[in-house]
């Protein structure tokens, strides 16, 4: 199914999509992907696989710990296409975020092929705007991918219109001015934020990420938004677990929890 | 000599902040908004009388710029040419950064924001923030590496003198480029009110090209200086080249002179050839870091390498994009100057002159030592070549005098401790 049919099915529930979030090669790459079918498999609809990177800026705390100790283990590129490969494989729709480097190293028309050839249904890229992503956009249409840009509370609304304008699958809002990691309670931008995302294009599906770490606010972020986005507070589950078996089992409890939060979206 | 003024050179970059194929913004879209009020303030403000006047008035009367071009005859003996040393370590705070973050300060006061945020390596860029909000009055948070804190203890105590909150950066390599990713991650959260005093013509546009007209005053200063003593230009410019700013801001007068060769001396550390070095151009290859394309130190997957280099300033994996298009297009020639190198002519400066240069502007007069044998079989004389002597050597005395074994004679004399 693709993103845009995930989407699709969620609205006619009356619910918003789970995306979870987990660092390919965290903290090693077949632990990964257990933890990403796991993941799916308690509730996430969509897999959201990190590409760890040695200097991620939007990222906080939770996530540098994953990234840093997967490249630490020498988890490599093609690691995070096959991790991709074997959690599609299984049934999960995977979308792939990176930081824009590794991509430019790899090769963009390379990677396009080789990330579509692995099951992905697109890719979202924090530091790539679209003012910049001309070869991307080209090898995106060219591989038939999804291509998510972020907006932010301090969009202009121009700029808001031309990322939209510029996403295919869904965009990806930030709820807060600020890096990835759980807070106590969800963003008063975040809500903003989306109704002028679907002021520029009320087709487009909105992602709502960053500070997202409970079943509590899934619904509340369900209530404004088409997608929810969970990474670090899914991490933890696995970073503070002292074994495998318990990490893999709170994240199998966290995801239900987040599930069934997006099931009761709070108007 | 007036008051420099902002260098009139427009053509690069263009409106969206490309060199060529280098610089642009690869940042959040949280901070694009950031960066375009940047981007106005710094256009309206480069047309502003006014503003030029203040900086111009702070530069003269605060900082000593103009600096001395030093006819250095000693050295000029010592190594066969006519060596002019542009003193910019005789300024305030004692390198060419107080002019960029004179230039900035001032900025952000222009933009009603309140903070400035800034990262350091060695803590020479912390210290010109900290002076520079002590004297504006802007509260400053200055991001370092933990492991730079431990090594720059001094600094770390000149900024709290300053007012400045140090924080120590405990991720990553705990050096300059996690206090860099740290400080963005700061910016991010922080732009209403914040401006991110950045250290160097480098990260997103209009930082390469804002930083560079700041300190681009030093190559207008010293091609005026030429002229005046000697009633020519001069053959070749030298720098040393880490993030950059001391050496664009050297070339950037001198790129429409043809005859006047630059070179750029990048950290060489051990040996490029050993892979640990912080030469980014002549042992990197093209990538996107810290908010630009640049020559990167990266592995095949594009995860940024860890440099080395003896000095703390140039210890960084990245590049000024501007210095990158000028290497393509041929217009400065980069070489990589070893630590080895670098502190020969530590000592040779120390000795010949009486002046102790910061370890960075080390390398660039080993750089030019080394060139003058091919410069003047080109030339047919002994060449003229102006050194960017970036800033003075103060701070590094104590890895100088750990390098030559001249530091705590007491300790080794202890009875019973010898071997």
């Amino acid at each position: 199914m693709s993103i845009s049919d995930i989407f699709r099915k969620a609205r006619a529930e009356n619910r918003a999509v789970l995306v979870g979030c987990m660092p390919a090669g965290f903290p090693t790459v077949e632990d990964s992907i257990a933890s990403m079918i796991a993941m799916h498999e308690a509730g996430c609809d969509v897999i959201e696989v990190e590409l760890p990177y040695s200097d991620p800026v939007m990222d906080g705390p939770v996530i540098q710990k994953a990234s840093d100790i997967a490249l630490a283990a020498g988890v490599r590129t093609r690691d995070t296409l096959h991790i991709i490969e074997a959690v599609a494989k299984a049934g999960a729709p995977v979308v792939l975020m990176t930081y824009w480097n590794p991509i430019e190293k790899y090769g963009v028309n390379a990677f396009a092929r080789d990330l579509a050839a692995a099951g992905a249904t697109g890719m979202i890229t924090p530091d790539l705007i679209p003012d910049e992503a001309a070869e991307w956009i080209a090898a995106a249409d060219e591989q038939s991918l999804d291509r998510t840009f972020l907006v932010s509370p301090s969009s202009t609304d121009e700029r808001i219109a031309m990322t939209v304008a510029n996403c295919r699958g869904f965009v990806y809002a930030t709820a807060l001015m600020g890096v990835t990691g759980a807070r106590t309670s969800v963003s008063r931008q975040a809500p903003d934020l989306v109704a002028r995302v679907r002021h520029a294009d009320p087709e487009m599906p909105v992602g709502v990420g960053l500070g997202v770490g409970n079943g509590k606010q899934a619904a509340e972020v369900a209530g404004f938004a088409d997608g929810v986005i969970v990474g670090s507070a899914l991490i933890r589950c696995v970073l503070e677990a002292t074994d495998r078996p318990t990490g893999l089992a709170r994240l199998r409890a966290l995801s239900g929890e987040l599930a069934e939060g997006v099931r009761r979206p709070e108007k | 000599m007036s008051a420099p003024s902002l260098p009139e050179l427009p053509s690069l970059p263009d409106l969206s902040g490309h060199f060529g194929r280098y610089g642009g913004r690869f940042v959040p879209e949280a901070l694009v908004r950031a960066l375009d009020e940047l981007d106005d303030a710094y256009r309206t403000a480069k047309t502003d009388p006014i503003f030029q006047a203040e900086f111009g008035n702070l530069l003269k009367n605060y900082a000593g710029v103009p600096s001395l071009l030093y006819r250095a005859e000693r050295l000029s003996r010592a190594v066969g040419a006519e060596i002019l040393l542009k003193r910019e370590d005789l300024n305030h705070t004692g390198a060419h950064k107080v002019r960029n973050v004179l230039g900035q300060a001032l900025l952000a006061k222009r933009m009603g924001k309140p903070r400035v945020i800034a990262e350091t390596g060695a803590g020479q860029h912390g210290v010109a923030s900290a002076t520079a909000a002590a004297l504006l009055d802007l509260e400053c948070v200055v991001y370092m590496g933990e492991m730079d804190t431990e090594r720059q203890a001094l600094n770390v105590a000149r900024m709290r003198m300053l007012g400045a909150t140090v924080i120590p950066v405990t991720n990553g390599s705990r050096t300059l480029k996690d206090a860099l990713n740290e400080a963005l991650r700061d910016w991010v959260a922080s732009v209403d009110t914040t401006h991110y005093l950045l250290g160097t013509a480098a990260g997103p546009h209009p930082f390469p090209e804002i930083v560079r007209d700041f300190v681009g005053g030093i190559g207008v200063e010293a091609r005026a200086q030429c002229l005046d003593q000697l009633g020519r230009l001069p053959d070749a410019v030298a720098a040393c080249v880490g993030g950059g700013s001391n050496a664009i801001g050297i070339f950037h007068a001198f790129v429409p002179d043809e005859e006047v060769r630059l070179y750029g001396f990048e950290a060489g550390g051990e040996g490029v050839e050993t892979g640990r070095h912080a030469a980014s151009i002549t042992g990197g290859s093209s990538g996107v870091l810290h908010g630009a394309r640049t020559y990167v130190l990266q592995d095949e997957d594009g995860q940024t390498v860890e440099s080395h280099s003896i000095s703390a300033g140039l210890d960084y994996p990245g590049v000024g994009p501007e210095h990158a298009w000028l290497h393509d297009t041929g217009q400065a020639e980069y070489q990589p100057v070893t630590d080895a190198e670098a502190m020969a002519a530590f000592q040779l400066l120390c000795r010949t002159e009486g002046i102790i240069p910061a370890i960075e502007s080390a390398h660039a007069i080993a750089g030019a030592v080394r060139i003058i044998p091919e410069l003047s079989a080109e030339i047919g004389r002994e060449p003229t070549i102006v050194i960017n002597l970036s800033g003075r050597g103060d701070k590094d005395v104590h890895t100088a005098g750990a390098y030559f074994g001249i530091l705590d004679p007491v300790e080794t004399l202890v009875p019973g401790e010898q071997e």
